[in-house]
């Protein structure tokens, strides 16, 4: 395999945030496992939405930028596109699941 | 220092592996339906970082176009579940 040797201004940044990506994601999922509730729990997974995705995402930016030797950012695509989506996916599952609750306590 | 890149590559990478197994857990005993699907959500959020992750690693530009194909049609996919839960059908007539 031909790694190319990554430069200093690539690899400080990016440790910083990969670290940051893992810890954001980890206490994501884990709060999505242990929460108690339907509504508390929403909140984990949208750590993993905006920060970890934003991290992973500059990570990738650097590493494809220092590898071609000019800038590339086609991964703000990626940023872009999950930071509007991820508010309407919470939106629709929050009304579905008050829906849910609604119809079940009122005993139909 | 690429040795230190490549550890916390490795740390993020297991992060992300040990979340996607507490959303498949989280599928499995979701009590209601609106569980899994926002599981289901954070599983496919997490294969795209992994996929980014390994595009990383490995300095190739393939993995970016999967990693954006995951996002556009797990989106699609959570929407449409969702629209089922709310109204019983996805596609009103």
């Amino acid at each position: 395999m031909t790694q190319t040797a990554l430069p200093l201004w690539v690899t400080i940044p990016g440790t910083v945030l990969l670290v940051i990506a893992g810890l954001t994601t980890l206490v994501g999922s884990l709060g999505l496992l242990r929460l108690r509730d339907f509504f508390q729990r929403m909140h984990g997974p949208s750590m993993t939405n905006t920060v970890a995705a934003g991290a992973t995402l500059l990570t990738s930016m650097l590493v494809a930028s220092a590898v071609a030797a000019r800038p590339i950012i086609h991964e703000v695509l990626i940023a872009l596109f999950v930071s509007g989506s991820a508010p309407i996916t919470s939106l629709l599952l929050v009304q579905a699941a008050l829906y849910r609750n609604k119809a079940r306590h009122s005993g139909d | 220092m690429n040795d230190v890149f490549m550890c916390a590559l490795w740390f993020a990478q297991a992060c992300i592996a040990v979340a996607m197994l507490n959303g498949g857990i989280r599928i499995f005993i979701g009590p209601a339906a609106q569980d899994r699907i926002l599981a289901l959500d954070s599983l496919y959020m997490n294969g795209m970082l992994m996929l980014l992750t390994l595009g990383v690693s490995s300095q190739s530009t393939a993995y970016f176009d999967m990693a954006l194909l995951i996002g556009l049609f797990g989106f699609v996919g959570t929407v449409a579940l969702a629209k089922f839960l709310l109204r019983g059908e996805v596609i009103e007539p």
